[in-house]
């Protein structure tokens, strides 16, 4: 019963924040309702018993997100000059009336569509949990996440990691990086300093912990992500030598060690992304090393604008 | 119920009441600075105390110490970041309340 | 023991009312900084209500998610007082 009432005030919640991250205006105010839509997402993945997910939605949502959302906007603003008001006005209640009318009946439809085919499905659907069982032991790794995220689907996660890294570029090719600011106060360049060794204890008990239990790259990545942006708040620049060559190799070794990996085994096998049971615990665990380090590295630099180097391109 | 599982809740509830009054403080009190000062250091408090009751009843030392750990990294972000809007608030301009 | 379940999950109720009044100040608060520290009553409170659920349900992975939050709690708040924070303040609502 009272597992109900939590439930319930969980979704109250949510619709509540998605409905306010949408209709704010002020868009500071709509970014805090979007950290606090992903934080209480997490308690509702919790609740549906989807633990690494609710991590993932943690360290990224509630947290990096955030961050960045947050840097966006001052760039905005900056760019703007503060006129964030916008120049188009809104139009005539009377004129759009029946525009709304219809898209309220169009949403309203969809919802009952969506909630006809929820209720009607049957009550226990195995989905193919049986057949990811029946396999798990070749897989390498113990948890079912990491072997259909790392295994069976690797072919997905490698096309999200190119996908990452596709962000990247596209986010250094129009911007460019801000300068380290005013020199931080004491007590932030304290908060980093001690906040980020137990960020990157973390990030190695995550990765570990992803191979038989809930954890894993993604996970771990954006833990050190956010490490990575916590330093470069503080006004942490990474030092010159290790920003041309060393900084692009730990960004592609991810996806890099992932292709590699797809070539090898169509090579010798004839299918993409096949591992032999004797190696996959290992293979898997080398490529989420890869890709954790990748992660992190792609995220902090996603903050940061670009690549250090590409300070004031116009 | 054993004596420590009425420890437990007493410290639970005890917890509870200051989460309370943290927000309480964050609606009610009159500007930036009373409100950041009620809600770092009842929430901060409210959480010691939920810990102390969840550790009442772990099952192993471990998880006391994940526990304790949990509560002292909330705690040192809580304060950096009091500390931090508060001066910033300050340098903004931002004057305290006189009665 | 369901006494102890029962009390874990209404205290995490109770917890999350907590935070939906919180949300008052998020539209309310004159200045950002208001704003801005409702968000941290949200991230603490957030982290109380999984380690509830944690014990309440008894899994204990669910405390790793908890120290998640702990670790990535100043995060937005520390983005805020570096960034977002230093231009505006004169801005107000259109909302």
């Amino acid at each position: 019963m009272v597992k109900l009432a939590f439930d319930g005030l969980v979704v109250l919640l949510l619709l509540w924040l998605a409905w306010q991250t949408l209709a704010c205006a002020d868009l500071f105010k709509a970014i805090l309702q979007f950290i606090s839509f992903s934080l209480v997402m997490a308690l509702a993945w919790v609740r549906l018993d989807a633990l690494d997910i609710a991590l993932a939605e943690a360290a990224i949502g509630a947290g990096i997100t955030g961050a960045l959302l947050l840097a966006a906007l001052a760039r905005l603003r900056a760019s703007l000059d503060g006129n964030l008001s916008g120049d188009g006005a809104s139009p005539d209640g009377r004129e759009v009336l029946p525009v709304r009318g219809l898209i309220l009946a169009g949403v309203a439809l969809a919802t009952a569509g969506l909630g006809y085919a929820v209720l009607s499905l049957p009550e226990t659907a195995p989905g193919l949990s049986q057949q990811i069982e029946a396999r798990l032991g070749d897989s390498g790794v113990g948890s079912r996440v990491t072997a259909v995220l790392l295994n069976f689907r690797g072919y997905d996660t490698l096309l999200e990691m190119v996908v990452l890294m596709l962000a990247l570029v596209s986010v250094k090719t129009f911007s460019s990086t801000r300068h380290a600011g005013a020199a931080p106060q004491d007590v932030l360049q304290v908060l980093s300093r001690v906040v980020v060794l137990p960020l990157i204890l973390v990030t190695a008990y995550f990765l570990w912990a992803g191979t038989d239990g809930h954890g894993g790259a993604f996970q771990a990545g954006s833990v050190l992500g956010a490490a990575g942006v916590l330093l470069l708040l503080s006004g942490w620049r990474l030092p010159s030598p290790h920003t041309g060559v060393p900084l692009r190799a730990l960004i592609a070794a991810g996806p890099g060690l992932f292709v590699i990996v797809a070539l090898v085994t169509l090579l010798l096998q004839g299918t993409l992304l096949t591992y032999p049971p004797a190696y996959a615990g290992s293979l898997i665990l080398l490529l989420e090393i890869a890709a954790t380090f990748s992660i992190g590295a792609t995220l902090a630099m996603l903050f940061l604008g670009g690549l250090p180097g590409d300070e004031d391109r116009p | 119920m054993t004596l420590l599982d009425y420890l437990a809740a007493t410290l639970l509830l005890a917890g509870a009441v200051f989460f309370l009054a943290g927000t309480l403080g964050l609606l009610r009190f009159p500007d930036v600075y009373t409100r950041l000062h009620a809600l770092t250091k009842a929430d901060n408090v409210g959480l010691g105390l939920t810990v102390a009751g969840l550790a009442v009843q772990a099952e192993s030392w471990q998880v006391v110490g994940k526990l304790v750990l949990i509560w002292m990294l909330v705690l040192l972000a809580g304060a950096s970041v009091a500390h931090l809007i508060a001066r910033g608030a300050l340098h903004k301009g931002i004057r305290p309340w006189t009665p | 023991m369901i006494i102890v379940e029962i009390l874990h999950f209404t205290l995490a109720v109770f917890l999350l009312l907590n935070l939906g009044a919180g949300m008052w100040r998020v539209l309310r608060g004159p200045t950002a900084a208001d704003r801005m520290m409702a968000a941290q009553l949200f991230g603490t409170t957030a982290v109380a209500t999984l380690l509830l659920l944690a014990q309440a349900t008894g899994t204990s992975a669910v405390r790793d998610i908890a120290l998640m939050f702990a670790l990535l709690a100043a995060i937005s708040a520390v983005a805020f007082v570096r960034l977002t924070w230093p231009e505006e303040e004169n801005k107000d609502d259109l909302a």
